[in-house]
């Protein structure tokens, strides 16, 4: 069934349709639709879940930590301070390797208040073990959480669902919203090995010496290795019974492209439109995007920049002291490369300053003129 | 899970440990006794079962027993030195100075 959805109910349909059983979350600007519609869903018994009221998003995990290792399917979702909030219990969900599903919405930290978007939010939570997707728009925001459980519960690592504040969050868009029974068919209940159980009492997260603690952390990133290609499996699945593709990255022109633009969530989305009409003027460019953040897709990176002369990576937003974060990371990926080509790192668009059609153009037309970055950012659509 | 005694659990191999930190066996088998360095002793006494030792003891190391005092059988607090870590609360709380605190030997 179709619907005009703004991207945070896409984000409430995409946790009913995937059965989620505990919900719990605090309301915070520009996410408040999301849980608004998900608790109305459960007052209704529209969705049979429990929603569980806090007083705060460190909580709010905690909770979901909690209901998950009881082997039960979880959702909340949050935003910029709320995700800060909330960084001690990421890396607790990933230690505890519960496979809990977020929905966060990119919005600019505070201070000066901001409530536009900006990713250093979710990129602040880059090592905490946690998954890490951007979106384009709110079918695809609908579709990730879906196949975000199948590939968190699968090795039982949470994942993050990231939409752009206003761009996606309160914009509204036609969503598909998939058939229950597909999505019972494409999404089996969530077994977990070791439940908490009063029938067969664990402790849970308690004291690993240095003897042991060390194998765990291997794990998580041996489960994170896995998931970078159950994600591509799961994208493929996805597409065969509901017909749209998925994977780690999206590329757009890229076979004959001779300079790349890289870029991710809805600057990516919008660089499709600059390609076109750099391309009506007889301009080869294609365009990366990279759509799952964690698990880095560097395989997927190296065997695109490697045939390309040039390639940008614009960063809506920074490392202080360093550069745009996708921009070191790119540069990482291809660092030991035969091939490796020029990178240049733009960064632009912060506190949700709007990044048009024509802002790309002009970015690709003056940065591709460069023969090797001179800085590790190039600063676009500042007030200089 | 089969309930065994506790030992130290040692893996050789990354693939024999579960992927997350959990015990195997139930807190009956893991006892705390070592963590202690102070002893709580009650003086029967004294004590007049009031239980605000039983409520306050952050471990619940301290059962209520049926026990007989003064020719007459009632519950009475008795701390559980397995568990018992001696963080000394029972000691504080206890109001009329029925439980006085060890140093452990050794």
């Amino acid at each position: 069934m179709k619907q005009v959805l703004m991207g945070n109910h896409a984000l409430s349909y995409g946790a009913k349709v995937s059965r989620a059983q505990v919900i719990s979350a605090y309301p915070i600007t520009p996410q408040t639709e999301v849980v608004e519609l998900l608790s109305k869903m459960c007052a209704s018994g529209e969705l049979k879940a429990k929603f569980i009221k806090v007083e705060s998003e460190h909580s709010a995990m905690a909770a979901l930590i909690g209901a998950s290792a009881t082997g039960v399917r979880t959702f909340t979702a949050t935003s910029s301070q709320g995700l800060a909030h909330m960084h001690e219990m990421l890396h607790w969900a990933a230690g505890a390797r519960t496979p809990i599903v977020m929905g966060n919405v990119n919005r600019a930290f505070a201070p000066p208040w901001s409530v536009w978007t900006e990713q250093n939010d979710s990129l602040s939570q880059r090592d905490t073990g946690w998954m890490q997707l951007y979106a384009q728009n709110n079918q695809e925001v609908l579709d990730s959480v879906i196949q975000a459980y199948k590939v968190a519960e699968t090795f039982d690592l949470p994942a993050m669902v990231i939409l752009a504040a206003f761009v996606l969050s309160h914009t509204s868009e036609t969503v598909e919203i998939p058939k229950q029974e597909k999505v019972d068919e494409f999404l089996p209940p969530y077994e977990r090995e070791y439940k908490l159980d009063t029938d067969q009492p664990h402790a849970f997260g308690g004291l690993a010496d240095p003897d042991n603690y060390f194998e765990l952390r291997y794990k998580i990133q041996k489960a994170m290795e896995k998931a970078a290609v159950k994600w591509e499996e799961v994208g493929e699945e996805f597409e065969e019974i509901f017909g749209r593709k998925y994977g780690l990255v999206e590329t757009y022109k890229v076979s004959d492209a001779k300079n790349l633009i890289v870029s991710s969530a809805t600057i990516a989305s919008t660089a499709r439109n600059a390609v076109d009409a750099l391309r009506s003027k007889g301009i080869k460019v294609g365009l990366l995007r990279i759509r799952v953040f964690r698990p880095f897709p560097a395989k997927q990176i190296r065997a695109i920049l490697n045939s390309v002369d040039k390639a940008i990576v614009i960063d809506r937003n920074i490392g202080f002291g360093a550069s745009g974060i996708f921009y070191q990371e790119v540069k990482a990926a291809m660092y030991n490369e035969k091939n490796t080509p020029p990178i240049f790192g733009v960064v632009t668009g912060l506190g949700g300053r709007d990044v048009s059609s024509k802002d790309i153009i002009e970015i690709y037309q003056s940065v591709i003129r460069e023969e090797e970055p001179k800085s590790d950012i190039i600063w676009k659509g500042l007030k200089e | 899970m089969a309930k065994k005694s506790d030992k130290k659990i040692t893996f050789k191999k990354e693939k024999e440990m579960p992927p997350y930190a959990i015990s195997f066996y139930s807190m009956e088998f893991n006892k705390t006794v070592s963590w202690r360095n102070f002893r709580p002793i009650i003086d029967y006494d004294k004590c007049t079962s009031c239980m605000i030792c039983w409520k306050y003891c952050p471990e619940a190391a301290i059962d209520l027993k049926k026990k007989k005092a003064k020719g007459k059988e009632k519950l009475t607090p008795v701390i559980n030195y397995e568990y018992c870590k001696g963080c000394g609360i029972c000691w504080e709380e206890c109001p009329v100075d029925a439980i006085d605190i060890e140093e452990e030997a050794g």
